[in-house]
């Protein structure tokens, strides 16, 4: 079975179409890079993956559900984390993951050990009672995804989960996502560090509101004739009209 | 200078492209003058009695008439027992009950005497004691034309003059405080808020290694700011004239002259906040803690100073809308010239020095 | 509703950690109540008066002495200049001149009529009408004094009089702070109801912490939940620290029952809240929250009747407090707290208000869009 399948899935706002007509699928377990230029559209296509916003027309089928009727119950199986920073900065460590193990529904029992892994894992378990604001960033980022696949969703969203990290954490980072693909959970990631698209199994290039490119990094640099990623995304990108915005 | 200019027009341009709060600002001295100019008024009219006539006879008929024909009440109610008077107050209906006796008419005319009770809800004093004089003055004038209107003998009359006021209208107090009161918000409020954001978003490192001047970032902050109020000035003076028919009595150059005074002394006190803020919520808070809620209670525009505890007497001669609030008082509604209020002035320009002296010196130490 | 609990634990540790809202709750009730009714005395004392007395005549010094003999007036200066005077009245050292004419006893006795001249500073209204209306009343007096001394009156009076008794009900000490204080314990309810509330929730917007709320299975009327039942306790725990403070302060215990003024401030927090919430779904940044909050509670609370009568607004204003939550609270307020109503004597209050709380939140619901 598939994670995603995205039948000419379509967003459009006023007068401009945001994500054109895309298809494509991703398999369970997969670690499916999703890149695009800023304003490609790739985040509003992830923002309608996740239920956050109503597509204009086509169908997907997330975790099993069709996007259009069952947007709420899609959300109990997916784990989301945002651009923007996603803990709550006055609460401590261990209350966000409290709070937000509680409104996936874990019991209080697995609340307990699973923080108690997570704090293990990171190697902050001094740090638990200290507010989240008093963290680096790079330890946030990294407990923001812990929290994230903390109910143990079917797939994770990553939303350009590395910016702004140093190469070091990053590296840590990625261990991560493998350690969760490697559990059987889909990893849905978008980003603008091309040695990262290299880490993913499958990627798609977003140009213009459309999926101008798809599958292994292996495959695409052979049909771009492209020595990395990076020179795949930039003959892909150089075709795009819609300014940077 | 030229560096200068582009300053001020960046800073126009913030101001300006935020339409939501563009058009709060201006549209609150509108509203507020609305409200304070017609529908705030001390004036008693219109209050909401109830009758108890136990008499029913031609005399109670002709008290109540005339009760209703005046403008200061409206009969609501008929009660009907003495039973039902308490609970029509505690339902709020009425603020008053008159009360006539049985055989009203004819205790006065075989007894020559009767007695009226008038119950008033004493719960706002003010409105008490101005309800029981205008009914008892009516019903004094009944009296007198039961009487067939003899002149009395040995009689002293009073003839009144309202000073200033003659209408009695309750927008003349109100004007020069919303004056304080906007002025307060714009500039205080929203400079403070400006520079803390800044400050908070990090911009305002940007613009401190550039090559400009400190002091002129901060001029050029404030003005906008200050030609926001000097529109918000003269758009309440030409309310206040047109609308609300609140002539200036004085000389426009002496009021306007005034107004940018206080406005220069406020702006100071914005960039005084600001310096002892460190994010916009504090900065809000403590412009609404210390500056407004101040004007608000101690310029003596909503309440008369000379009724307050003497300490604060003693605290409302630290805020400056006080000084404000009794200059334009003076200049706009009593057409005093600039002999009459000197004093004031100079206090207040004295404070406006002492402001930006130290919000300036804050501001440099901030900066090492 | 394990997820609402959840959410419950999050919003009160937030609350308890931010040093600015608990500030602003415990010590925006002690400053409001304690300094408020002291400056908000509008309660007609100490009029100060000028006499131009161009007689100095017997009769002119006994009304004088008789004006300042009541407690209202206060005599500033006794001169026989009326530019003087009004002089005093301009620098707002005096709020009225009476003035006696020349031969005013002469005219009196012999011409049975002399007049009296009385100007005012009308600028303060009320005290201009209550000031007016009390040396008015001494003056009749002391023309009944006069008449008494010269006319014999037939033993039956053959003229009917109407005696008029007055009784003032529910605040016989005619005390202001009566009148004040209950109503500034609606303001701030209100305020932190509609306040605090908008500001929470768009913080979480500015913040961006709403965007992972808004992916969690967290329901729509969950969240909003959430938000609105701290707000809805820590309105009621301001409410009896206003209470409490009230009673201590100023010896206030309300002649209606608790159980009323709590049920009503419970649906009344209900109202505001809802309004708190509107003004969260049309504001994206806090400054913008604030200003339109503010903005909305000077309109509410200036026309909630707190400092003028409601009765003498024009009609667009009255039909404005209609649909003025804060109006229809300050009016209960001193209903149960001074005239001891019942909750029988408010049910059209709360009525009024549930529907308030019925709309208002059902706007912000409607407004709130979880997916766009």
């Amino acid at each position: 079975m598939k994670a995603i399948e995205v039948n000419n899935l379509t967003k459009r706002f006023a007068n401009f179409t945001a994500v054109d007509h895309i298809t494509f699928d991703v398999a369970e377990g997969e670690i499916f890079g999703f890149l695009g230029a800023n304003g490609a559209g790739k985040t509003t296509a992830m923002r309608m993956l996740c239920g956050l916003s109503l597509p204009t027309s086509g169908e997907a089928m997330v975790a099993g559900l069709d996007l259009n009727t069952h947007a709420e119950k899609i959300k109990r199986r997916i784990g989301y984390m945002s651009q923007k920073f996603s803990l709550y900065e006055d609460l401590t460590v261990r209350e966000n993951i409290r709070f937000y193990g509680g409104i996936y529904g874990l019991t209080n029992a697995e609340i307990k050990s699973r923080t108690a892994e997570v704090l293990a894992n990171l190697n902050i378990t001094n740090e638990a009672n200290v507010l989240v604001k008093s963290l680096p960033l790079g330890w946030r980022q990294k407990l923001s995804f812990s929290v994230a696949i903390l109910h143990q969703p079917k797939i994770v969203f990553l939303d350009e989960p590395t910016g702004g990290v140093d190469p070091i954490t990053r590296r840590e980072f990625w261990t991560m996502i493998y350690e969760a693909a490697s559990k059987g959970t889909t990893i849905f990631v978008t980003t603008h560090y091309m040695d990262e698209a290299e880490y993913c199994h499958r990627v798609s290039i977003m140009v213009d509101g459309r999926i101008e490119a798809l599958g292994t990094p292996k495959e695409l640099k052979a049909n771009f004739n492209a020595e990395g990623m990076s020179d795949v995304f930039l003959k892909l990108a150089r075709k795009a009209k819609r300014g940077d915005d | 200078m030229k560096q200068f200019l582009f300053f001020i027009r960046k800073e126009f341009l913030h101001v300006w492209r935020d339409k939501r709060t563009l058009l709060i600002l201006f549209g609150m001295p509108l509203i507020q003058i609305l409200i304070f100019g017609f529908a705030l008024t001390n004036e008693v009219k219109n209050s909401h009695i109830g009758i108890l006539d136990n008499a029913k006879d031609d005399a109670s008929r002709a008290v109540i008439q005339r009760l209703e024909a005046s403008r200061y009440f409206e009969v609501v109610e008929n009660i009907s027992s003495n039973a039902t008077l308490e609970p029509t107050f505690r339902q709020g209906k009425i603020k008053m009950a008159v009360v006539f006796p049985v055989g009203f008419q004819n205790e006065l005319l075989h007894e020559n005497k009767s007695t009226i009770q008038l119950i008033a809800d004493a719960t706002d004093p003010n409105v008490a004691n101005t309800l029981v004089n205008y009914a008892s003055s009516i019903v004094m004038d009944y009296q007198n034309d039961m009487r067939g209107r003899l002149d009395l003998p040995y009689a002293i009359n009073t003839e009144l003059r309202m000073l200033y006021n003659p209408q009695m209208k309750g927008s003349y107090s109100f004007v020069p405080g919303v004056m304080a009161m906007v002025l307060m918000l714009v500039c205080a409020m929203m400079t403070s808020i400006s520079i803390v954001r800044e400050r908070e978003l990090g911009t305002m490192e940007v613009i401190l290694v550039s090559p400009i001047v400190p002091m002129r970032v901060i001029v050029a902050k404030m003005v906008p700011y200050f030609l926001l109020s000097a529109v918000n000035i003269a758009s309440i003076l030409l309310l206040s004239v047109f609308v609300l028919d609140v002539p200036i009595q004085g000389s426009l150059v002496l009021l306007v002259s005034e107004c940018l005074l206080f406005t220069v002394s406020v702006l100071a006190l914005g960039l005084l906040i600001s310096s002892a803020a460190d994010s916009q919520q504090t900065a809000m808070l403590i412009s609404l803690m210390g500056l407004f809620l101040p004007t608000i209670m101690l310029s003596g525009f909503m309440f008369p100073v000379e009724n307050m505890p003497i300490p604060l007497q003693v605290i409302s001669n630290i805020v400056p809308s006080k000084w404000f609030y009794y200059i334009v008082k003076n200049v706009m509604i009593k057409g005093l010239g600039f002999d009459f209020v000197w004093k004031e002035t100079l206090i207040l320009g004295a404070m406006t020095v002492f402001f930006l002296a130290v919000s300036v010196r804050n501001f440099k130490t901030r900066l090492e | 509703m394990r997820s609402l609990l959840i959410l419950l634990e999050k919003e009160f540790r937030q609350v308890f950690r931010n040093s600015a809202i608990l500030r602003m709750i415990f010590m925006m009730p002690a400053v409001q109540l304690l300094v408020m009714p002291l400056a908000a005395d509008y309660e007609v004392k100490n009029v100060k008066i000028v006499v131009v007395d161009y007689d100095h005549s017997p009769y002119s010094r006994k009304l004088v002495n008789k004006i300042t003999s009541t407690a209202y007036f206060t005599l500033v200066d006794y001169t026989d200049s009326y530019n003087k005077a009004l002089t005093l009245v301009e620098k707002d050292q005096a709020d009225l001149v009476l003035q006696i004419p020349s031969a005013f006893e002469k005219q009196i006795v012999r011409e049975d009529k002399s007049t009296l001249f009385l100007a005012i500073n009308a600028i303060n209204g009320t005290k201009a009408n209550l000031g007016s209306a009390y040396l008015r009343s001494i003056i009749a007096d002391f023309n009944q004094e006069i008449r008494l001394d010269w006319v014999q009156f037939p033993r039956m009076n053959p003229q009917p009089v109407i005696a008029i008794s007055s009784i003032n009900w529910f605040n016989p000490l005619m005390n202001y702070r009566f009148f004040m204080v209950p109503g500034i314990l609606v303001i701030l309810v209100t305020l932190v109801g509609a306040f605090l509330s908008a500001l929470n929730i768009v913080k979480e917007k500015e913040v961006g912490t709403i965007e992972q709320i808004n992916v969690t299975p967290i329901r729509k009327y969950q969240f909003i939940l959430g938000k609105l039942i701290p707000f809805w306790v820590l309105g009621l725990v301001i409410l009896s620290i206003g209470l409490l403070l009230s009673r201590l302060v100023y010896g206030i215990l309300p002649a209606g029952s608790f159980l009323t003024i709590y049920i009503y401030a419970a649906i009344y927090l209900l109202a505001v809240l809802g309004l708190g919430l509107l003004v969260s779904t049309f504001a994206n940044t806090q400054q913008q929250a604030m200003l339109l909050s503010f903005f909305m509670m000077i309109v509410f609370i200036l026309l909630g009747g707190l400092y003028t009568s409601i009765d003498s607004m024009p009609e667009w204003a009255q039909w404005f407090t209609k649909i003025n939550p804060v109006a229809y609270f300050i009016e209960v307020m001193r209903m149960v707290v001074l005239k001891g109503s019942t909750l029988h004597d408010i049910r059209f209050h709360i009525l009024a208000t549930f529907g308030f709380a019925v709309i208002l939140n059902g706007l912000a619901v409607w407004n709130y869009r979880k997916r766009s």
